[in-house]
């Protein structure tokens, strides 16, 4: 965490130097910059301002009206998204989506931790095999697992339930947060838990007292990618929910864009935007945490 | 659970470094035996989530992968074994090669565009030291929803006939009818919506190119070093650890590409194969077609390719990956 902080001192002195020679030059360098990054922005930004605004456009505009914005603005593509696909309403999917997002990032806070506590924290015999095992499940192609996967909760009748998209957030499956953790357990200072040692508690009173509290931000971090991966999954749920009843967001979009795709762009991008929703919402609010977190996962000092 | 604290101190200390430290020195306390055995509970206590999931979600289906790649199975029936059947039809399936060589296009081109443009930003954002924060949360975003299926959607949208990118391209008198449909132009289509989320690899970047002390640009003025020469002297050497990072997780990632190619295609794989990605292929193998050990099959394939590739990666990586001793 402390790896990416600037270095402010050593700066001064070259700037001031260009400064005193080159005065003109430097500003014109920062309009240049200004310009750029401004111009870059709304490239990046494009496809997001445009599926907001396409979302309010009539579908007989599309192809009509090739203008940034609507000439006939509607709400209507909302009105009509939310009757829902194959019977069910459109709040379902949301539901289905937030119950699998929750869950998600219930088990991965509580398992991810509690292995990284253990990585980090306890010397205990294999630690080495199994934190290089950790890190190797980082590079490992999901591909690899799905058919094994499949046969067990389909002979644990698990199929077209939650239970096997949730089970592996409990069995910290994803490397990335148990790493995640380990880095950030690795940078408290260690005299807490050996204050708190002396003072006779195990370590799960430490885990619990000490670690866990001081671990805040790494917590928020992923939770919050928890719950945005889990809502963003797609391969997961085509894999195990059949009955529209239990599709998640994703395949409730995909539903709806095979049968409309075409037809009604207005509509089908309406429910996109409506689907992406929560997760920009959270970015927007969580946006530090998210990019920090990202930040520190090269850095493995 | 709890640990002694007589005999805490000449332990506690030695454990920063998990996976260097050998084993030998658990011996040199008052009580050795003791206390690490009990250090082993706790850590196989706090260990037993991640371990369940390692044994029965990882490394046995893996294992269960490799014999079902031996075998004819279709989920009903018993799988049969077929030796290097598998193998044989794969080497001979046209539709598999197909998908073999766009996925490597997609992996061997897009990611070091990809990459590129994320060092170029990184660079940009990191010529300011102040009022990057929002740039660099804006630029980050499309990382995160580039994979999900209303991008896909949007994508698909944006792309096709009398969409905005046709449109904006008909201005300059490129009429190409919409890219959605038109084989060839899957590729660049999808290749921009990789690049599009430029945005992690270049948070990495940034991170990095922070960590470079100003010293080495300082000196590098003082010998008459241009721009371009800093940046092939100075920036690219003590970045490469992060590039090393970062074309490694993103090779492996693009490998895995789905959701974006099945929703753009309809799941088809079309139009004429042009989205019809490695994964894409194995999901329509194994679940649509029940070929269980067809697709276990190419799973392990796809399992060799990547690790070959991570190989040679960390092989070469000794001659321009360069880790600064104590210049930090």
């Amino acid at each position: 965490m402390t790896t990416i902080e600037t270095n402010p001192t050593a700066l001064p002195p070259v700037e001031a130097n260009r400064k005193r020679r080159q005065p003109r030059r430097k500003t014109a360098a920062t309009v240049a910059w200004i310009i750029g990054i401004v111009l870059l922005t709304a490239v990046v930004l494009y496809p997001l301002l445009w599926m907001i605004s396409a979302s309010f456009k009539p579908s007989a505009e599309f192809g009509a009206n090739n203008s940034f914005l609507p000439q006939n603005p509607t709400f209507d593509n909302f009105f009509k998204v939310m009757e829902g696909v194959a019977g069910i309403p459109t709040w379902k999917f949301f539901w289905n989506s937030t119950i699998l997002g929750i869950g998600a990032v219930i088990g991965t806070v509580i398992s991810s931790s509690m292995a990284a506590y253990a990585f980090a924290r306890l010397d205990f015999k294999g630690r080495p095999l199994f934190f290089t095992m950790m890190i190797g499940t980082l590079l490992l192609p999901f591909h690899v697992l799905i058919i094994p996967q499949y046969m067990i909760f389909r002979n644990l009748g698990m199929i077209d339930t939650f239970f096997p998209l949730l089970v592996g957030k409990f069995l910290a499956t994803e490397a990335f947060f148990v790493f995640l953790m380990v880095q950030f357990i690795r940078n408290l200072p260690k005299e807490l838990d050996e204050a708190a040692r002396i003072d006779g508690c195990g370590h799960w009173r430490i885990f619990w007292s000490i670690t866990i509290p001081l671990i805040k931000p790494a917590l928020i971090t992923s939770s919050i990618f928890a719950f945005i991966w889990s809502w963003n999954d797609f391969l997961g749920p085509l894999l195990y929910l059949n009955s529209p009843d239990n599709y998640p967001l994703p395949l409730a979009l995909r539903v709806f864009n095979d049968q409309t795709s075409g037809s009604d762009y207005g509509a089908t991008v309406a429910i996109a935007v409506l689907a992406l929703l929560p997760v920009m919402l959270f970015f927007v609010i969580f946006q530090r945490f998210l990019v920090d977190g990202v930040a520190t996962q090269g850095l493995k000092g | 659970m709890t640990t002694g604290s007589a005999h805490a101190p000449t332990h506690t200390r030695t454990t920063a470094e998990p996976g260097t430290r050998p084993a030998g020195n658990r011996r040199t306390g008052g009580q050795p035996r003791r206390k690490g055995n009990r250090e082993n509970v706790a850590g196989y206590l706090f260990l037993s989530p991640w371990l369940l999931g390692l044994f029965a979600l990882t490394l046995g289906p893996m294992l269960y992968s490799l014999y079902l790649a031996f075998t004819d199975y279709n989920l009903f029936t018993a799988p049969e074994w077929t030796g290097l059947g598998n193998f044989e039809r794969m080497a001979g399936d046209t539709v598999f090669w197909g998908s073999v060589q766009i996925t490597m296009i997609y992996v061997l081109v897009g990611t070091p565009i990809k990459l590129a443009a994320a060092l170029g930003v990184a660079m940009l954002l990191n010529y300011k030291t102040k009022g990057t924060a929002f740039f660099r949360s804006a630029f980050y975003a499309p990382s995160l929803i580039g994979a999900s299926v209303s991008i896909a959607i949007v994508w698909r949208a944006m792309f096709s006939a009398d969409g905005p990118v046709d449109s904006g391209l008909s201005l300059f008198g490129i009429n190409l009818g919409g890219w959605v449909g038109v084989p060839a132009l899957i590729m660049p289509m999808m290749i921009l919506l990789a690049v599009w989320q430029f945005g992690a690899p270049m948070v990495i970047f940034l991170a990095g190119l922070k960590q470079i002390p100003t010293e080495l640009y300082e000196a590098a003025s003082v010998d008459g070093a241009k721009a371009w020469r800093k940046f092939l002297s100075v920036t690219l050497p003590m970045l490469s650890p992060v590039i090393f990072f970062n074309l490694l997780l993103e090779m492996i990632g693009a490998f895995q590409i789905f959701a974006s190619a099945y929703i753009i295609g309809s799941g088809t794989g079309g139009p004429a194969g042009a989205t019809n990605f490695y994964t894409v292929y194995l999901y329509t193998r194994a679940f649509t077609n029940n070929q269980m050990g067809y697709a276990s099959a190419m799973a392990w394939v796809l399992l060799i390719a990547v690790g070959i590739l991570a190989f040679i990666l960390f092989r070469t990586s000794k001659s321009w990956v360069h880790y600064g001793g104590d210049t930090k």
